[in-house]
């Protein structure tokens, strides 16, 4: 299984010299299976380039989306795949509790937003609900849960036989807790990130930017160490860096929090194009 | 153990930050929480509980009709919140503790159900009279 991040940033793309080394694409990586099979994890506009570097002859693709936050679908409109007559295009995402997914893109998907409608993709596309469970995707075993964060929001944990990685971009397990982390039971996410050996998360805040946000569905740096350490995360990705970080900035703040926690595991934060083989 | 779902993960943490004595249960009617202000009303600790079985928390905590208060339109509120996944009030009970202290309370106790309509579990907001 080979993962590469097209778009590391949360909240707002964020480009220019000042984030050349991580980038500053929004949301978006791709996993790719042995058997040659494509994720797409998020929309966000880092899809735009995820699409112009799909293998000739790929027939079918599946979009995994954890929620729909701008930052997280702003690039499906610009999903080369979606445009292509024939390509087998599946979304996967969670509705609400009155709106089924389909309707909940269409709130996008549709003028004044966006110029095509989703009825009128050539692509043969299929929308799938994921609230909570499990699907296959050729030799992903794929599991989807909700977390917290606000609106409907699941993480994925997907597994082949080599390995495991879990996504939970956008999540705020300590909300609420009055000692982070509580136990196992009273975790949100711990069971999908479990013991995998690739965990993406959220990182968006250091400590001292934190007490400004709570509630706002995200994680400081040291909170996402402290859960990949309860989780037993064989290596963190700390990931959705905040769009107002420069480089040094980011490094220097994740530093901090390595340094701080002395975790015991590899902790590298997300960059564009920087692939990890599992 | 599993882990709780986020819905009632999160029902814990605001329970934690209320006044108002909370208890919380999953679908079998175990407890699996309860606040600080529920504790004093109970006469327990959560820290020495820990999560109470229905077997026991009715040897613990027993709550039945006040027959000097008349009789209320529903049974017990949480049953009902389990069973029928409607809220429920009741204006009068009683509870008898397991130190043997009776407690008139009034009693509000409602379903928790996810997005995709599965029931999780309920929870009570209770409190003397």
């Amino acid at each position: 299984m080979k993962v590469t991040p097209y778009g590391v940033r949360g909240s707002l793309a964020a480009p220019g010299p000042a984030t050349t080394r991580y980038g500053g694409n929004t949301s978006c990586v791709r996993v790719t299976g042995p058997d040659g099979a494509i994720l797409a994890l998020d929309a966000g506009t880092g899809i735009r380039s995820l699409a112009l570097e799909l293998p000739p002859g790929l027939s079918r693709v599946d979009v995994l989306l954890t929620h729909l936050h701008m930052d997280h679908i702003i690039g499906l409109g610009f999903f080369g795949p979606l445009y292509i007559p024939g390509m087998e295009v599946h979304i996967w995402g969670p509705a609400s509790a009155t709106l089924s997914l389909e309707a909940r893109l269409r709130r996008y998907l549709a003028p004044p937003l966006f110029p095509v409608r989703l009825r009128d993709l050539p692509c043969r596309l299929e929308l799938h609900q994921t609230g909570r469970g499990r699907f296959v995707v050729g030799k992903f075993h794929v599991r989807a849960a909700r977390i917290c964060h606000p609106g409907p929001t699941v993480g994925y944990r997907i597994e082949t036989d080599g390995g495991s990685i879990a996504y939970l971009p956008d999540h705020e397990p300590a909300l609420g807790a009055r000692h982070f982390p509580m136990d196992a039971e009273w975790t949100s996410g711990f069971d999908l990130a479990q013991g995998v050996d690739l965990l993406f998360h959220d990182a968006q805040y250091t400590r001292e930017e934190y007490p400004q946000h709570v509630g706002w569905g995200h994680s400081t740096m040291h909170d996402s160490i402290v859960f990949a350490r309860l989780v037993g995360a064989k290596h963190l990705v700390p990931f959705h860096h905040d769009p107002a970080r420069d480089d040094a900035a980011l490094e220097a703040a994740i530093g901090a929090a390595v340094a701080d926690l002395k975790p015991d595991f590899p902790v590298t934060p997300a960059a564009e194009g920087k692939s990890f083989e599992i | 153990m599993a882990q709780q779902s986020v819905e009632m993960i999160l029902v814990r943490q605001l329970a934690s930050y209320l006044f108002v004595p909370v208890l919380v249960v999953d679908t079998t009617g175990t407890v699996v929480f309860y606040n600080e202000p529920a504790e004093r009303i109970l006469g327990v600790r959560f820290e020495e509980t820990g999560r109470i079985d229905p077997e026991e928390a009715d040897r613990l905590i027993e709550l039945s009709d006040d027959p000097t208060a008349g009789p209320d339109d529903d049974g017990p509120p949480l049953v009902t919140a389990l069973q029928q996944r409607r809220p429920a009030h009741a204006r009068r009970w009683l509870l008898r503790r397991g130190d043997r202290v009776r407690l008139q309370v009034e009693l509000t106790a409602f379903p928790v159900i996810d997005q995709e309509d599965r029931l999780l579990g309920a929870v009570a907001m209770f409190w003397e009279r």
